[in-house]
């Protein structure tokens, strides 16, 4: 049937909208330099020597015994930290969606807990695990008596690692969980099984899929880790380190390439399933919202138990991030516990704090909201418009999601330090702020467009269409309308992306060069040389602007939120 | 109030979907020739699915036609986008901008237009005065009920005197009463505004309540276009005439014509008809007979035995078999009738100018 003039219409319609088409090239080609380009230049480097094709890249460091082992460190940490996650994040999704919790204290301790790694930059539980069981620590020495403990190595990661992500997976399984129909269950137990047996045969199937999708987002933000196995991991390398040092202990650029490739083919591997397999069973198999409100357990022989334990984890994480700012007002860690100013006043004399939080501020400021309107402008596109390109800008958007920040950043090093494909053309950006500013857009880019889409989803469609229909082009349409029903949605995109960037490392750390000082590349060189107050007291500031950052747009949304506005008369 | 009242002609337009469950491409509309004079109130009616919305976004522009053109007063406007082109529509859902006030709702498209501020705040004032919500301007629009967001979105259209302004079902998401209501609203304001309508619904009685013209439409194809009383009266086939009102269908054949009249055999029985359309003596037909044209009594037409006898209040239900065919019949003000109970014998008895034959 004859399609062709419906089609070639609508692309008329489309370049008959000058900002719309210059939109879509400008987006098109930002994301072919800063996503997919820097990802092939890796491929490319990895295969192609000086005699044509080769594989030799990929031996030579596959022949490394250092390096087989990295692999292995990171599939088993991964896998490890996957599980672990996954069953805490469960537990608590469970206690919440379950159990008649009686008092508030315990579902204000699950806020707190959710909220935690979301403003804290991520090497903060490191540090706090050094404080707390390495030599000097607290527990270990002070008051276990330990002289020589040894926290770093893979068990150290792996409990990090879990303390950080799954608060991750609680939180998708919550929305998981809340969407079971109660009457599924009571149906269950209606017709004689336990309270156990529902769990397993009712409860647990129906949520298997999410369960399995957790996990894999987990293991991949294991996987892509930088922070932590550098931090704690003593001589423990993972993929995200090797790579690093690969390229900043051995210079080999090339080398590092071969190794990212690696790196991403596993991360690309998850994704793919995560994304088109499980994310969408995880959702099909718990179709609707619960028909009404579950009867929650308050059986005493369930709900002690279960809350103790999660109450337990809940103050033990919270504490390892009290031990942070603890640790930066103290005289001698593991020593003399008087309270003291001095490491604050050394972070700003002696070690250029000052320009690194100017420097890190001023770069997360440029980039959150160039992010924020970028992640926008595409969730537009991709939910609203129907236009050739329009799979690409998606498909690139998102695949950045599986990118780990130590592949990006070899990346942008090869793709940029000697140009485009090594012919000058664009070598200018590279060492400069800007290629920092890019870094950070496109690493905080997946979230940011993700939260744009579901929320764009919301808007009726007619309701746009409607403006069009008044006469009003696409960019006065946008303006108009699109942007001021998703305010919050941007407004929160924003500050993700501020937080995002504020607290990044693992791209970053190989982009930025000595001119520019980074607030956590700091704190990882403070920390790795041993100077754990002043690293703590660059942290604790890092967590305080964080924290302001996202008490501001609370406040914002609270009072010029769009429900807001729709309530004034 | 319209600059200029703008006739539409829609010449061979076709539309293709795919299936999103098989893949397969379909008609979704399918080589449709639709002519609306300047100033007439037309309806697309039809069952969900029939095409009728799709005809409604192509003219707004939201759907490009895969084959045909569509005519704008004249000027061909396919490749217009939709805020190119002059026409403004009112959509089932309102669609009003929640972060605007009554006010800036409907001085929208004025603002677009670059109007200056003293003339777009008369010309508000004056529509929200036409659509009775004067004093309303610094609602917020969930302030409003849906009656009245109705009139904000019909506001709304008009205040930028479209050549033409189409409606997407505007009533549906309102209850029955101020449906009815509404209705009589929309269909003065068109008449005072003298604006062309182009209006979507798969209400029959709305269609008919309002329509200069109505246009029926099944799985994608016009099945029919008149006015509400020729589609009453003379459906084009049994879809149109099952779809407009109740029918009963008589199957049987012609057996004789004389001068425009004739003779059609029913059942056995000899059934005189006033116009027997295209047909000749021989060729089977059917019989198109509303329930309220057909009565019950004890001589008639067609015998029959009743299986059904209900009162309704307003009128007496019956269902009667004539030989193996089921026949309703609406007795209206049945309380001075003679009142026929199940298993009696009678006569089903019409006029020859109550039957339309297909």
């Amino acid at each position: 049937m004859a399609t062709a003039q419906g089609a070639s219409l609508d692309r008329k319609k489309l370049l008959a909208d000058p900002i719309m088409v210059t939109t879509i090239v400008v987006l098109v080609v930002f994301l072919t330099l800063f996503i997919i380009y820097p990802l092939v230049i890796l491929l490319v480097d990895s295969i192609v020597g000086p005699s044509g094709i080769t594989l030799d890249i990929f031996k030579s460091i596959m022949a490394k015994g250092s390096f087989r082992k990295a692999i292995a460190n990171t599939l088993v940490i991964g896998a490890a930290t996957g599980v672990l996650s996954t069953l805490i994040g469960l537990l608590f999704a469970y206690v919440e969606e379950y159990v008649a919790l009686r008092t508030k204290f315990v579902s204000n301790l699950f806020k707190v807990v959710s909220v935690l790694p979301v403003v804290s930059p991520p090497f903060v539980l490191s540090l706090s695990m050094i404080l707390l069981f390495g030599r000097s620590g607290i527990i270990s020495k002070t008051l276990l008596g330990i002289q020589d403990s040894n926290i770093y190595g893979m068990r150290s990661i792996i409990i990090i690692q879990t303390m950080t992500f799954f608060p991750v997976c609680y939180m998708m399984l919550k929305g998981l969980l809340k969407n079971i129909d109660p009457s599924l269950e009571e149906a269950a137990r209606d017709m004689g099984a336990s309270r156990w047996k529902v769990f397993t045969s009712v409860t647990l199937p129906l949520l298997l899929p999410g369960l399995g999708n957790a996990f894999l987002v987990t293991v991949m933000e294991s996987i892509a880790d930088f922070a932590n196995p550098m931090m704690i991991g003593g001589n423990v390398d993972t993929l995200a380190t090797s790579i690093y040092l690969q390229i900043t202990g051995n210079y080999d650029k090339q080398g590092a390439a071969a190794m990212a490739v690696i790196l991403l083919s596993i991360t690309f591997i998850m994704f793919f399933v995560q994304k088109y397999i499980l994310e969408a069973k995880a959702t099909a198999t718990l179709t609707g919202k619960a028909s009404r409100q579950r009867m929650l357990i308050a059986d005493r022989s369930v709900r002690v138990p279960l809350v103790i334990l999660c109450s337990a984890v809940a103050i033990f994480v919270i504490a390892m991030y009290l031990c942070v700012p603890y640790g930066s007002v103290i005289k001698t860690w593991g020593r003399d516990y008087t309270l003291t100013w001095k490491w604050y006043e050394k972070v700003f004399v002696n070690y250029r704090g000052g320009q690194a939080f100017t420097d890190s501020f001023i770069m997360a400021f440029i980039a959150s909201p160039l992010t924020a309107l970028l992640s926008m402008i595409i969730s537009y596109l991709v939910v609203k418009k129907r236009f050739a390109l329009k799979g690409f800008i998606e498909f690139a958007s998102m695949l950045a999601m599986a990118v780990p920040g130590t592949v990006l950043g070899v990346g942008f090093i090869r793709g940029y330090a000697n140009g485009l494909f090594r012919t000058g053309a664009l070598q200018f950006i590279y060492g400069t702020t800007a290629i920092l500013i890019i870094v950070f857009i496109v690493r905080s880019l997946p979230t940011g467009t993700r939260s744009g889409i579901s929320a764009l989803r919301q808007i009726d469609k007619s309701i746009e269409e409607s403006a069009y229909d008044m006469g009003a082009n696409s960019f006065e349409v946008f303006m108009t309308v699109t942007l001021p029903l998703i305010k919050d949605s941007f407004l929160s995109g924003l500050v993700t992306a501020f937080v995002r960037s504020i607290t990044a490392i693992s791209a970053v750390i190989l982009v930025v060069t000595p001119a520019t000082l980074l607030i956590t590349v700091q704190i990882n060189e403070y920390a790795n040389r041993g100077e754990f107050a002043v690293a703590c007291a660059f942290s604790t500031i890092l967590i305080l602007i964080t924290y302001a950052a996202v008490l501001a747009m609370n406040i914002f949304i609270r009072y010029f939120g769009t429900s807001k506005a729709q309530e004034e008369d | 109030m319209a600059k200029e009242k703008k006739g539409v002609r829609i010449e061979h337009v076709s539309k293709i979907y795919q299936d999103p469950k098989t893949g397969q491409d379909f008609y979704a509309v399918h080589d449709a020739n639709i002519d609306i004079a300047p100033g007439e109130f037309v309806c697309l009616l039809g069952p969900s699915g029939c095409g009728k919305t799709t005809i409604l976004r192509m003219i707004a522009g939201f759907e490009s036609p895969d084959e045909g053109e569509i005519y704008l007063g004249g000027e061909a406007i396919n490749e217009l986008t939709p805020n190119k082109r002059d026409t403004a529509m009112v959509f089932q859902s309102y669609a009003l901008l929640p972060h605007y006030n009554i006010f800036d709702n409907v001085a929208y498209g004025l603002k677009l237009r670059k109007m200056d501020e003293a003339a777009i705040k008369r010309k508000v004032t004056d529509i929200l005065d036409l659509v009775g919500l004067e004093g309303m301007e610094n609602r917020m629009t969930n302030q409003l009920s849906g009656g009245q967001q109705q009139r904000v979105a019909l506001a709304r259209a008009l205040v930028i005197e479209p050549g033409v302004l189409l409606f997407d079902e505007p009533l549906s998401n309102l209850d029955a009463k101020l449906r009815v209501d509404m209705r009589n609203e929309i269909r003065r304001i068109q008449q005072e505004a003298g604006i062309t309508a182009i209006y979507v619904t798969h209400d029959q009685s709305e269609a008919m309540a309002i329509s200069d013209q109505i246009i029926i439409m099944k799985k994608g194809v016009v099945a029919q276009i008149g006015t509400p009383h020729e589609v009453y009266y003379q459906p084009s086939d049994e879809f149109v005439a099952d779809f407009i009102g109740e029918s009963n269908f008589l199957k049987g054949t012609v057996s004789s014509i004389e001068g425009g009249k004739g003779i059609a055999v029913i059942e056995g029985h000899d059934v005189p008809v006033s116009s027997t359309g295209h047909l000749a003596a021989g060729d089977a037909c059917t019989l198109v007979l509303r329930p309220e044209s057909a009565k019950l009594a004890d001589k008639g037409v067609l015998p029959c035995t009743v299986s059904l006898s209900r009162f309704m209040g307003n009128y007496q239900n019956y269902q009667v078999m004539v030989g193996g065919s089921l026949v309703k019949i609406t007795d209206f003000n049945p309380k001075n009738h003679k009142i026929y109970e199940v298993g009696d014998e009678a006569y089903v008895d019409f006029s020859p100018e109550d039957v339309h034959v297909l």
